[in-house]
């Protein structure tokens, strides 16, 4: 697979502040790929670089192997689809969908007939002639999609484009941005602080905080197998516990965890001594006689889930999912109930 | 909360102040339509001093006189608004720059000097460099003063455009002068139009000024009136005042307007 962005150490500075520190990603052609971290961790500013409305300080950036540095926004065939929409108010939808295609110099016929493909492709054909302040919220989206696309970029950048819709909007768009890229073919840069959001639709996400990108892998590869304490508590839920690393064999580490339970870790490296250790909460089963003891506190009704808050031995807390099915029978709080962990529950992190 | 009207007095007070603001207007308007030629006494309905304004003896002077206020605020509105313009996008999308505030009180200095001091300043410098004193001294100064009218509405409505839409025409392929064009300038177009109007009328009633830098022979409508008026008040110089007044009132409704307009497609 050919490569379509090739970011290179980038660094950008702000006077003092450094906004980005030398960050460092290959995006493949025709990939979904999410930037996703917390507000102020340097996604978006690393969009806007690679549009061309921010300079880098440092590194470089590559388009399908094309230095884009010093490119003006208007030079680079990446179209951005912003947070705010930014439809032209003064212009009907037909006309914004076809004003990158006129910049082109694409003529009058042809961008027509592209720009009404393209509200077709996004089910607005009904409202090319209406004026963006008629459209609803969900439908200006779909017209800074179609108007983005009709240019045929090579990258497509989307900054939060779904923050500003309800729910049930939000979670249909994330089934139509991934079928549009996948009928497009073309590459996707995905920025969102919303994990579930990026897990949903994403190829490879790059999880970045304060200006690093702390980890890059599948929804699978992040949210199995953190890689430090940030992406694993970023990422869903979890239980992060300090523990002892007491010897380890065959990739496999004795973590002795608060309280003096023991359980065995994959791992990679083969340092003993502190450690930290991240349990997902829906990787437990209560069985008769398991590999740890709680005592329950609190059961709370979630829905899909009921969520036990419970004590290890030692006194931390410890949080334990259970799916709401039939033949769910809560513990009562004030119970002391035996935990089972399933295999990769528990994960050593690297700090 | 109480509102402000239940204070006591609020009517009384009220209604003195547009008494003391608009009497002089109402009492001009109606004696503008005064058959008689006294200025105190009614002598019925009549149209004659319009027609007089038209058509009486001073008529020449006074039509001379306001073609030169019309051309000369049409000059210096489209001057002045060019120049606004092109000072608000400095100052409102040129980021941070060293003295941005002295240059915001460069752009306003002629809204807060003293006009006497303007006009006696005009006036030494015209001479100082030895430009005569006519049709173009009355322009320039206009313009100079038009400036801080027509950069106002114009900075208001660009700060309310959020530069995110010349950030989506630019990634849509268009040069930095298309962006502009295209637009950030329809975009910017009910502040321009409302400060050109403003512009206008500020230009078109200027005495001061234009009495200090008119130069021999030259005259425009405000100057034209005070010269009358010296002779003595007649009827007439009240229809003219009247007719003014409409297209103040005009100008600076249609200015209102096209704010408000404006102020709707934005949101």
């Amino acid at each position: 697979m050919s490569t379509a962005i090739d970011i290179r150490n980038v660094v950008k500075r702000y006077g003092l502040t450094t906004a980005l520190h030398g960050i460092s990603l290959t995006i493949a052609d025709n990939e979904f790929f999410t930037l996703l971290g917390p507000s102020g961790c340097g996604k978006t500013t690393l969009l806007r670089c690679i549009a061309g409305f921010e300079d880098v300080s440092e590194g470089d950036i590559q388009l399908f192997g094309q230095n884009i540095a010093g490119l003006e926004p208007n030079q680079r065939p990446v179209n951005t689809v912003f947070q705010q929409y930014a439809l032209f108010p003064h212009m009907s939808v037909v006309d914004n969908v076809a004003f990158g295609l006129k910049m082109k110099g694409v003529g009058p016929e042809d961008r027509r007939r592209r720009a009404g493909k393209m509200l077709e492709m996004v089910h607005l054909s009904a409202f090319a002639d209406r004026m963006p302040a008629q459209l609803s919220g969900g439908q200006q989206q779909r017209v800074a999609l179609a108007r983005a696309l009709a240019p045929e970029p090579k990258v497509l950048l989307l900054d939060e484009p779904l923050s500003a819709l309800d729910l049930k909007l939000r979670q249909a768009m994330r089934v139509e941005l991934k079928s549009l890229q996948e009928e497009t073919g073309i590459t996707f840069i995905f920025v969102t602080h919303d994990q579930e959001e990026a897990l949903t639709m994403s190829d490879r996400i790059a999880v970045m905080s304060q200006g690093h990108v702390q980890q890059v892998g599948t929804a699978r590869d992040i949210y199995e197998a953190p890689v430090n304490r940030f992406v694993a508590d970023f990422i869903g839920e979890t239980n992060l516990l300090d523990v002892t690393v007491e010897s380890v064999s065959g990739g496999q580490a004795r973590v002795i965890l608060p309280g003096g339970h023991v359980i065995l870790c994959p791992t990679t490296g083969d340092g003993l001594g502190r450690h930290l250790v991240s349990i997902r909460p829906e990787r437990l089963s209560i069985v008769a006689d398991g590999d740890l003891d709680v005592l329950v506190e609190r059961v709370v009704y979630l829905g899909t889930d009921l969520q036990l808050l419970t004590r290890l031995p030692g006194g931390e807390e410890f949080h334990v999912r259970l799916q709401n099915s039939a033949r769910t029978q809560p513990p009562a709080p004030g119970n002391r109930v035996s935990l089972h962990l399933e295999e990769g529950a528990a994960r050593l992190l690297s700090d | 909360m109480k509102g402000v009207r239940h204070y006591p007095g609020f009517l009384a007070m009220a209604v003195g102040c547009l008494v003391i603001l608009y009497a002089p207007l109402i009492v001009v308007t109606i004696y503008s339509f005064n058959d008689s030629a006294s200025i105190t006494t009614w002598g019925g309905f009549s149209w004659r001093w319009y027609a007089d304004v038209f058509t009486g003896p001073e008529a020449p002077r006074f039509k001379a006189a306001a073609w030169n206020s019309i051309t000369i605020a049409m000059l210096a509105a489209t001057t002045a608004t060019a120049i606004a313009i092109a000072a608000a996008v400095a100052m409102v999308r040129g980021g941070r720059f060293r003295g941005k505030s002295a240059t915001f009180a460069l752009i306003n200095l002629p809204l807060m000097v003293p006009e006497i001091v303007t006009a006696v300043a005009c006036l030494i410098f015209f001479s100082t460099i030895g430009l005569t004193t006519g049709y173009m001294t009355i322009l320039i100064a206009h313009i100079t003063f038009c400036i801080p009218f027509a950069y106002l509405p114009i900075a208001a409505r660009l700060t309310g455009i959020e530069d995110v839409y010349e950030q989506a025409a630019r990634d849509l392929y268009a040069t930095r002068a298309q962006a502009f064009r295209l637009i950030l300038l329809p975009l910017m177009l009910p502040g321009i139009l409302s400060g050109f109007l403003l512009a206008f009328i500020i230009s078109l009633d200027d005495f001061i000024i234009t009495n200090f830098v008119k130069g021999a022979g030259m005259e425009t409508l405000p100057t034209a009136i005070f010269g009358s008026v010296k002779q003595g008040i007649k009827p007439n110089i009240m229809a003219i005042s009247t007719m003014m007044l409409a297209v103040s009132v005009l100008f600076v409704t249609l200015s209102y307007l096209a704010n408000r307009i404006g102020q709707r497609t934005r949101s």
